[in-house]
């Protein structure tokens, strides 16, 4: 009912607008056509400088209101970051004088020159000092940004230092697959048709010698604050993409091609979470790129903690070779003879 | 019949409009070859689509800014779509990708170029229509089809395709990977394919008129910067649709023939491992957007050139820099083609190619900022009549540089390697490609209307649309960069699982809101426009905004072939206003004596 009822206040609001306009229509023809346009030309000229000045101050006000809410309000959580919001407060800064510039004079002049009887127009047609002016200043403005830019471009997408600890993930609809490379800090090798969602979810090939320290972990990833960290990115399934906001980077996790992406935090999650005022801050990585009905709901979580509390994590995680086959894991009950029959199975499994 | 009309018409030119060929409904309004009325046919299409994509944005809108609540009506309108009152997940991501289509190329592809290139090409270079009439109809028809299939797609069981408009495989390879990858997809594709069928056939068409069939004296150089625009716009489309085409044939083999051009060790929950390997997924995009980047100058341009024009007429003097403008127009299309990766800086492009993009990217702002400054420089000085197709115009400045100046921040790829696929990209290419493009079309339906149907549309209901639609359109996408810079990502159904986004839900309650006041508004110019047709003012002189160029001295209701008579000589650029204290001088006029040249 209430539905109805709206439906037809809207169409009576539709009316009234309508009827409103049509008789001001008449007017003008009684006014003559000449009189009306003057007098439009006013009632437009004024709003031109009305809007100017009105979206000056939406424009601070708007600024006054959601500025703590983005990330430029606080520190960059990665040296990446930093580099980046410095280039974003140049380019800021450039974009900016030009907007309130070009701005002013657009609906100043708007207002300025609206119909005078009295004025006569000034032929301009053309005039190669300006045209060359306005041809140099915004070239010269934008080789300084692209010289900025590509340096930070070439050091973020550039080689990790040596030191660099090295995660693969890897996107499936709709979660995230963390593996670490385990004490011999190299991966496994891995096959797709080896995939099996429950025990060996990236289809790591078991009988290479480097794959059975190999961690797998799902949503949360673990890394070390001050210690740069590379990741190797991949997919299972459809294009997704490993979306750091927080370190202001992101690439693309696509199926068949690794991508690299590498950082370095400089903020703990606690301390974050102080920095931020938010008690319940975490490092979300976000699925950037369409992936699916379940897209908005891919979350991960990256925990950045101090070195010991990181070994102490690491040295709690099981090689994902004995979560595969738990009666090859010398930590849990001997029972030989099912050892032996995994084995055969375990090499097995490779096609 | 009237095909042969047609022909007969250009070989006679002068005693064809006298002849009363004998026009029934069916060849006058439906298969007509009047490149007028072809005109008409692809506006009033794309103000359907326009509607339909607009109404597709308010109902996601109406998800995002109120997540939690329930709307039984939506249920009784979209069925299992939205149960309980709720949109799905699904019924989300098919409005968003269809609204990205719809408007892309069914509004701002076919309805602006459609429109204007068919309605002013022959108008203003003084030809009585177009190269081939029957060609122009054939890309109506197929126009028509595409929007008919694409229509249809919505209406098969598992939903239409719901990937985003950019179509990335492998998800819009896998009906396994979404449901609207089904055959929705299949009907998307195809009625893709009619599409850039249509624009070819459009676009030969008006390259071919521009180039041959210009009146006498209408060189080049004398041609409005609307004609440029347009003939820039459809050499961009003929060259960049086919790979598009291409892209999409590809797709259509690796769903249904089983190759493997874009897959790759592809796993799919619930279905297993596929047995394609050694296809690239970033191919496609290549391809895409190789059409896809030239696709926002083919929908800015012609927007452009209209304001150019329109802003001329009404500020009663020349356009400033008319070589500078062209050259920036040439510049601009020239370089659409050389920066389509710049869509594509986080797939893990060679960041050394990335480099080479970032810096042809950012080429662009120079003719850009020509452009700009051009048209500030018509303003300065002038005698500015504030029409609602003028005020559409400056409208279309103003959003186009500050769209125009995100472009800067996208560009850079050490800033798009943050921004990228968060409301900043979306705040930027709708103000800059999708709000100031539609500032454009509204300018240039309100400007030529009275050439259109011999009648006026309403001032009021103009002024209103206009200052709503304006403030709305700053009120929605501003904010935006806020979120974009808080790293919000585009294309979530909902951000309350975020700690990072939730933040926002005020914010995008008091978008949605907005975006439905400005969807109102349009309402109100879709009332004034059919009204008008039928009972607005009557057009009482030939040329109601004392312009220059050729169209306004056609007859006020212009038949088929446009000039009764001998189609007038040309003897000036189209920009004399305010010359020698004269207010204006049509095209048509023979230069004086004593006149200095401009």
């Amino acid at each position: 009912m209430s539905l109805y009822l709206s439906i037809a206040i809207i169409a009576l609001i539709y009316v009234v607008i309508f009827q409103i306009a049509k008789a001001s229509e008449y007017v003008s023809i009684l006014k003559g056509e000449e009189n009306s346009r003057k007098q439009n030309n006013k009632i437009n000229g004024f709003l031109m400088i009305a809007f100017l000045v009105l979206g000056f101050i939406g424009v601070y006000v708007c600024n006054d209101l959601l500025f703590s809410k983005t990330l430029l309000a606080h520190e960059a959580a990665s040296i990446q970051g930093e580099k980046l919001d410095q280039m974003l407060w140049i380019t800021l800064a450039i974009t900016g004088i030009v907007f309130i510039a070009t701005q002013i004079l657009l609906f100043w002049f708007a207002y300025k020159y609206q119909e005078n009887e009295n004025r006569k127009v000034f032929f301009f047609a053309h005039s190669t000092k300006l045209e060359l002016i306005w041809t140099a200043i915004p070239a010269i403005t934008l080789t300084i940004l692209v010289i900025f830019g590509l340096r930070n471009w070439f050091f973020f997408t550039g080689d990790a230092p040596k030191n660099a600890m090295v995660v693969e993930v890897t996107g499936k609809q709709f979660g995230w697959i963390f593996r670490y490379p385990g004490k011999d800090a190299v991966f496994g090798k891995k096959y797709y048709k080896n995939i099996d969602p429950a025990t060996n979810s990236v289809g790591i090939l078991w009988d290479d010698k480097f794959a059975q320290d190999d961690i797998l972990t799902e949503q949360t990833m673990y890394v070390v604050k001050g210690q740069p960290v590379k990741l190797i990115i991949g997919s299972r399934d459809v294009i997704h993409d490993v979306g750091l906001s927080a370190f202001r980077l992101k690439m693309d996790a696509v199926p068949g091609i690794p991508t690299t992406m590498w950082f370095t935090p400089k903020f703990t999650t606690k301390e974050m979470r102080e920095i931020t005022g938010n008690p319940n801050y975490t490092y979300e990585i976000s699925c950037d790129q369409m992936c699916g009905n379940g897209h908005y709901s891919m979350k991960g979580v990256i925990e950045v903690v101090e070195q010991e509390e990181y070994d102490l994590w690491m040295a709690k995680q099981k090689p994902q070779y004995f979560v595969a086959y738990p009666e090859k894991d010398p930590s849990a009950a001997p029972a030989t003879t099912v050892a032996k029959d995994s084995t055969s199975k375990a090499t097995t499994a490779k096609m | 019949m009237s095909h042969e009309a047609v022909l007969h018409g250009h070989e006679g030119h002068d005693d064809h409009a006298h002849h009363e060929h004998h026009e029934t409904f069916l060849s006058k309004y439906v298969f007509s070859m009047d490149h007028k009325m072809i005109a008409k046919q692809f506006l009033i299409t794309g103000m359907v689509w326009a509607v339909l994509g607009g109404l597709m944005s308010v109902l996601f809108r109406l998800q995002l800014g109120y997540p939690e609540a329930s709307f039984p009506f939506l249920e009784s309108i979209l069925g299992k779509w939205a149960k309980g009152g709720q949109i799905t997940p699904e019924a989300y991501y098919a409005l968003v990708t269809t609204h990205g289509t719809v408007l892309v190329f069914f509004v701002l592809t076919a309805g602006l170029s459609g429109t204007f290139a068919n309605f002013l090409i022959p108008l203003q270079i003084g030809a009585r229509d177009m190269a081939s009439p029957f060609m122009n109809m054939l890309s109506y028809w197929f126009f028509f089809a595409a929007s008919i299939v694409m229509l249809s797609s919505m209406f098969v069981e598992t939903g239409p395709f719901s990937g985003g408009w950019t179509a990335y495989p492998p998800l819009s390879a896998l009906g396994d990977a979404s449901p609207g990858s089904k055959s929705g997809m299949d009907l998307w594709i195809i009625a893709m394919a009619l599409f850039v069928v249509s624009s070819l056939l459009g676009g030969l068409n008006y390259i071919a008129t521009i180039l041959n069939m210009r009146t006498k004296g209408m060189s080049m150089t004398r041609l409005p910067l609307t004609i440029w625009a347009l003939f820039f716009t459809a050499v961009l489309g003929v060259l960049s649709f086919p790979v598009l085409l291409s892209g999409f044939i590809l797709l259509i083999f690796d769903r249904n023939f089983g190759t493997s051009f874009y897959l790759s060790d592809i796993f799919v929950n619930g279905v297993g491992a596929l047995s394609n390997e050694g296809g690239s997924a970033i191919l496609y995009q290549h391809l895409f957007w190789f059409l896809g980047h030239p696709e926002v100058y083919i929908i800015l341009l012609p927007a452009m050139g209209m304001v150019s024009e329109i802003m001329s007429v009404n500020s009663r003097k020349p356009i400033f820099g008319y070589m500078a403008m062209l050259g920036s127009l040439f510049a601009i299309a020239v370089l659409a083609f050389l920066v389509w990766a710049h869509h594509m800086f986080v797939t893990g492009l060679n960041p050394f190619l990335g480099s080479v993009f970032v810096l042809l990217t950012l080429l662009i702002a120079v003719p850009s900022a020509i452009k700009v400054f051009n048209w500030l420089t018509t303003l300065w000085r002038g005698n500015i009549r504030f029409t609602p197709g003028m005020l559409f115009a400056i409208g279309f400045v103003s959003l186009f540089i500050s769209g125009g100046l995100t472009g800067i921040w996208l560009g850079n790829a050490a800033l798009d390697i943050h921004l990228h696929d968060t409301y900043f990209v979306i705040a930027h290419f709708h103000i800059v490609m999708g709000v100031a493009s539609m500032f454009g079309m509204f300018a240039g339906v309100y400007h030529w209307f009275p050439k259109m149907y011999g009648r006026y549309m309403n001032n009021s209901l103009a002024y209103i649309h206009f200052w709503v639609t304006m403030a709305g359109a700053y009120m929605i996408f501003w904010p935006m960069h806020y979120e974009g810079l808080a790293g919000m990502p585009r294309r979530y159904f909902d951000y309350s699982i975020w700690e990072s986004f939730k933040q926002f839900a005020d914010l995008n309650r008091f978008i949605s809101t907005v975006a439905m006041i400005v969807f109102a508004t349009q309402l109100l110019f879709l009332m004034n426009f059919f009204y008008s047709i039928f009972k607005g003012r009557k057009v009482t002189t030939q040329n109601p905004w004392q312009a220059n160029t050729l169209e306004w001295t056609t007859p006020i209701r212009p038949g088929h072939g446009n000039w009764p008579g001998e189609i007038p000589e040309v003897h000036r650029w189209p920009y004399d206003y305010g010359k020698d204290g004269v207010d204006f001088i049509p095209q048509d006029v023979p230069v004086g004596e004593n006149e200095t040249s401009h």
